[in-house]
């Protein structure tokens, strides 16, 4: 085996590029399906904390604790082995996207909560005064003024989300880092451990900066508009 | 028939019993002025008028309906309306958006019918040029009577008014009350929490005195101003008038 950076070595990534663009495909999707998940039970429960109800309250507290304060590792086991053995398994790419669609889900519901609690109590009251029950009231006055505080940390949780298809590795996933993983351990394959990591994290990289940069420029141009909407309107007051 | 009805209204904030059993009707058409020191419970006695707080015990009617956590949205839709203190203008809408809402979304008026009902309102509140900036731009006192003019703008029967002077710089509280002066003019049933007693005198048909989550005295303007029975609104009337 010649150095960790051999031209053999990058060679066979070349060769064998299939496997990365799998990986890349089969985490991409898990993502996707997951995001869906996430985003339901984010938004479900991100209403109940903000719902002033006790009871709802709690409910939505538990899930958001017991998710952020376990390891998500620990959460995919848990179900991929609970699931197993209820006889019902439902397949390691099911399990992928439930598991971490739960666990993003419970990021998403602080994102969203966070969001709606930022809004004044006096635009709910306001709205509640004009006669709007609560779908008009969340639909028209407070999405509207509160998605602009949880559109960018949300795509930071979406990031979080495609970076953590890796934690599939350890049910034996197909994501793109349980692919590199066998690719470098492999008999035939293996040894080109640097250049692979390398490429992997590359792709990680290529998919994962754009959205954070993404969602710093919305956000800067969010308040950058909010700032002119105020000083058009200014002079005209003198 | 009264307008509004309070009957046995209690209203508990945990311990604390803001609200001790008021009983107050409010008519058709009546201008209704409800003063006394902070903390009294005037606040939310016109915050039970349209269940922003829901009452601990006893019951609310408007319009001859008794309102209920059930109905509120329906019966606050129909009846009320509500001018803030903090004005709670949408800040991410224009003052004409602001004024419309309520009319398309909710009183199923057309684009072109609710925006005409706005700049009728905006001439009323002589802030008609402001229609198409956002209400950030604009100082207290104008926000104020774009609130007043969205609150207008749903047609309701009552208007409530919970310190709509207070959170304003000095200069412009005249050009608000001058508005609820024009308003206090119209059929509208309004009910006023304020410190202005200026206001109190010139419009109000009835002088309510809170103190303590209750109601000590109602009377006239001239009777509570001139010749007020309780010591309570002596000595409050004493600190304020000099």
């Amino acid at each position: 085996m010649s150095g960790l950076f051999s031209p053999r070595a990058w060679n066979k990534i070349w060769i064998y590029r299939g496997t990365f663009l799998l990986g890349l495909l089969n985490t991409l999707k898990t993502a996707l399906v997951a995001l869906l998940l996430a985003l339901a039970l984010g938004i479900i429960f991100g209403l109940l904390a903000t719902s002033g109800k006790k009871v709802l309250k709690a409910i939505s507290r538990v899930y958001v604790e017991v998710i952020q304060n376990t390891p998500v590792l620990l959460q995919m086991c848990f179900l991929y082995y609970a699931l197993a053995f209820s006889g019902h398994s439902p397949g390691i790419i099911v399990t992928g996207i439930l598991a971490l669609g739960i666990y993003t889900g419970a990021y998403m519901a602080e994102v969203i909560r966070a969001g709606i609690e930022s809004v004044p109590k006096g635009q709910f009251e306001a709205a509640q005064s004009q006669g709007f029950g609560y779908v008009g009231q969340m639909y028209y006055i407070i999405i509207p003024q509160s998605i602009k505080v949880i559109l960018p940390p949300m795509t930071n949780v979406i990031v979080n989300m495609i970076k953590n298809t890796s934690c599939l590795y350890i049910v034996g996933g197909a994501d793109l880092l349980s692919l590199t993983y066998s690719f470098v351990t492999g008999e035939n394959t293996g040894g080109s451990y640097a250049p692979a990591y390398i490429v992997c994290g590359a792709i990680f990289f290529i998919i994962c900066f754009p959205l954070s940069t993404f969602a710093s420029m919305w956000e800067t141009s969010l308040k950058k508009r909010e700032q002119k909407a105020f000083q058009s309107g200014a002079p005209k007051e003198a | 028939m009264a307008m509004i009805k309070l009957e046995n209204v209690n209203k508990y904030f945990g311990d604390l019993h803001v609200l001790k059993d008021v009983n107050l009707e409010v008519s058709e058409g009546e201008k209704l002025v409800i003063i006394g020191p902070s903390g009294s419970g005037k606040s939310t006695t016109v915050r039970c008028m349209n269940f922003l707080e829901k009452p601990s015990s006893g019951h609310v009617y408007i319009d001859g309906q008794e309102l209920t956590s059930k109905n509120k949205t329906k019966v606050v839709r129909d009846s009320t309306s509500m001018v803030f203190q903090q004005f709670n203008l949408y800040p991410h809408m224009t003052v004409l958006k602001n004024l419309t809402l309520a009319p398309t979304k909710l009183h199923h008026k057309s684009k072109k019918e609710a925006e005409e009902l706005a700049y009728h309102y905006l001439d009323i509140v002589g802030l008609k040029d402001k229609a198409d900036v956002y209400p950030t731009t604009l100082s207290g006192g104008q926000q104020q009577r774009i609130a007043i003019a969205r609150a207008l703008c749903s047609q309701s029967k009552i208007i409530l008014f919970d310190e709509p002077t207070s959170a304003l710089d000095p200069e412009t509280i005249q050009e608000v009350l001058d508005v609820m002066i024009k308003l206090a003019k119209e059929n509208i049933t309004m009910v006023v929490v304020t410190h202005e007693m200026g206001f109190a005198r010139q419009v109000a048909d009835r002088v309510v005195f809170m103190a303590d989550g209750q109601i000590i005295e109602s009377g006239t303007p001239e009777h509570f101003f001139t010749n007020p029975e309780s010591d309570r609104v002596k000595q409050f009337l004493g600190k304020i008038i000099r």
